[in-house]
């Protein structure tokens, strides 16, 4: 370096890199309170990206930085494969998509330990190597001083190894049991599961403290990621669809906390930082879906829901068979043209039939004619946290006849019509009435309160939980039977021609 | 010394950011949580970078080097993809405060023909 000028080696200087990444953290902190009200959310994801761009920036300067025709190709194809995945994917694959970059994420972590260890392993365990790392920004420093990789380093790199590994599978899945490539049912070992779950995290341990104490083997390093890939699929496969939220959630803290120890292994404040963010975030957040299904997130991961709930769901369907009221949809336009107060209850069925835009129509047709309508959100309708507020966002539904779970409820009882599009367990009057059910204590949308309910379903096919929904059989309740779009359409169809 | 200092500084780093990560992300109401996840996909692309220091290191083999290509292009993945969806998924909010009467509905709704082509 003492043949290069002065500016460049400033540039490559520590502090100076060190500064960009102090730059870049600010810069993620001040971009996520920006998210603390819509209007400023725009500006504030793009100062995150810009605190993103110096970071790249800051690497890429780093003394050492090599292999440039590889880093061009590696992102390259990241550009070649997120660019179109961002521009097109539709608003109800959000779920899918935010549960696939979590485990590219994890993945990327994975791979990251991985070479770490093929290039470092060999001084894990050992206070006396020799200096091996070349370059690097600031791990150099650490060993420049002592001769070896600190057993810390070892620590964080195969925690982020198994973490990410487990991240990267448990994603895959629950990409998979989204996009439903595979069956949302629960899929699982039955009572031999959390065995087996046990079984593989105590082998994933015990490879990773073999490791750290100085198990200079490749292979064990591998087959550690393997098993912790296990353990991913052993985890989420069992786990049904109406816990995809605190899946979706869980899963994303996991690849934010595993983001934190490569920066802790690698000694870069960026990625501690912004890793520890997304690990508090995704930690909020799997606490919050967790809450608003009045269900431990320990029980979720052992898989409780899907056996019981699926058992019960078919005691259920024996016991009820009562009456079930269908209607037209002239007969339901006639109901809610009439009605003082309206309020519409969407579900994921409402999104998977891209029905957001024909329910706007028939609200806006309904305001016309006097009606007052808001909309009633679940914390948990739709298949993410804040999903079905996004599918609404992009029909120009306006904000303030967005009504939270706790706004709403107190208002059903002044409701003349309930219009529920595609929703379901989150209705179910049996989470507040029947203790036997799997759902009991769940906070429901408090529908059976209003004066009339109109639901509009393809069947009478129970929803994800697997459970028969009591709100069908009430008979102030009426069925519309269809598609969520085609049935909505209808409606508008008759309410104009009144 | 010199080690513990530089492993001690960065757990303070790393419990600092951890409270303040909860006291920001707190504050993002429901109706954002969507976009808060998909920015938080871009912000932990962020392992992007220990791609990029592992790949000035001297001495790595092929396999070690496409293993990195695949990590590069993950976190790639993550950033560009998670920046541009968060944004697209916001730009639909921003419009929200203006239609309060819903009498101009003809600036709107060509706003959502716009946005129902990018997404189909």
């Amino acid at each position: 370096m003492t043949g290069l000028p002065l500016a460049t080696s400033f540039l490559q200087s520590e502090s100076f890199i060190y500064v960009l990444y102090i730059v870049a953290f600010a810069l993620f902190i001040q971009g996520l309170r920006g998210l603390s009200g819509p209007t400023g959310a725009v500006r504030g994801n793009r100062i995150a990206a810009v605190g993103m761009g110096i970071a790249v920036l800051a690497t890429l300067l780093s003394p050492g930085e090599g292999n440039w025709g590889l880093i061009a190709l590696g992102i390259a194809l990241g550009v070649a494969v997120g660019v179109p995945a961002a521009r097109q994917v539709k608003m109800t694959a959000m779920p899918q998509m935010v549960a696939l970059f979590n485990g590219v994420g994890g993945g990327a972590v994975a791979i990251i330990a991985w070479v770490e260890f093929r290039n470092h392993g060999s001084t894990y365990g050992s206070h006396l190597a020799v200096r091996t790392f070349e370059s690097g920004p600031f791990v150099e420093h650490a060993i420049v001083h002592t001769g070896a990789l600190p057993t810390y380093v070892a620590i964080f790199s195969v925690f982020a190894a198994i973490v990410g590994s487990i991240s990267f599978w448990g994603s895959n899945i629950a990409f998979g049991k989204l996009q439903e490539i595979l069956p949302g049912r629960p899929i699982s070992l039955g009572s031999a599961q959390q065995i087996v779950n046990l079984v593989l995290l105590i082998l994933v341990l015990a490879a990773g403290i073999d490791l750290i104490s100085g198990a200079h083997s490749e292979l064990l390093f591998i087959g550690m990621l393997i098993v912790a890939a296990l353990l991913g699929n052993a985890v989420v496969l069992p786990i049904g669809g109406a816990d995809m939220p605190v899946v979706i959630s869980l899963l994303n803290a996991f690849t934010g906390l595993s983001a934190a120890a490569t920066g802790m292994a690698l000694n870069n404040p960026a990625l501690i930082v912004a890793g520890m963010i997304v690990g508090a975030s995704g930690s909020i957040l799997t606490n919050l879906m967790a809450t608003a299904m009045n269900r431990s997130i320990p029980s979720i991961v052992a898989g409780g829901f899907g056996g019981g709930g699926a058992v019960e769901g078919a005691e259920g369907a024996g016991e009820h068979h009562g009456t079930v009221r269908s209607t037209s949809a002239s007969d339901a336009a006639i109901q809610l043209a009439y009605a003082n107060r309206v309020v519409v209850v969407p579900g994921y069925g409402m999104a998977v039939a891209q029905a957001q835009h024909a329910v706007r129509e028939l609200t806006k047709e309904l305001e016309a004619r006097g009606v007052e309508v808001s909309y009633a959100i679940h914390p948990v309708a739709g298949r993410m946290p804040g999903h079905m507020n996004v599918l609404l966002a992009e029909a120009d539904v306006p904000y303030d006849q967005l009504k939270e779970m706790d706004d709403a409820n107190p208002e059903f009882q002044r409701t003349d019509v309930s219009l529920v599009i595609g929703a379901n367990d989150v209705t179910n009057p049996a989470a507040k009435n029947t203790p036997s059910s799997p759902i009991y204590g769940m906070p429901i949308l408090e529908v059976s309160d209003s004066r009339s309910v109109i639901v509009i379903k393809r069947s009478m096919n129970p929803g994800f939980a697997g459970i028969e929904n009591e709100l069908y059989f009430d008979p102030k309740t009426a069925m519309l039977f269809g598609d969520a779009k085609s049935a909505v359409s209808e409606i508008t169809a008759e309410l104009s021609a009144l | 010394m010199i080690l513990a200092s530089v492993l001690t500084t960065n757990l303070a780093i790393l419990v600092l950011a951890g409270f303040i990560g909860f006291v920001v992300i707190s504050k993002v109401p429901n109706t954002l949580h969507t976009p808060l996840m998909s920015g938080t996909n871009a912000i932990h692309g962020i392992v992007l970078l220990g791609g990029l220091i592992l790949f000035g290191l001297a001495g790595l083999d092929a396999f070690s080097k496409a293993l990195l290509v695949i990590a590069v292009a993950f976190g790639t993945i993550n950033i560009v993809g998670g920046f541009l969806v968060t944004d697209r998924m916001l730009d639909m909010f921003k419009s929200r405060p203006k239609p309060r009467g819903g009498e101009d509905g003809s600036a709107d709704d060509g706003k959502a023909g716009s946005d129902g082509k990018a997404g189909s």
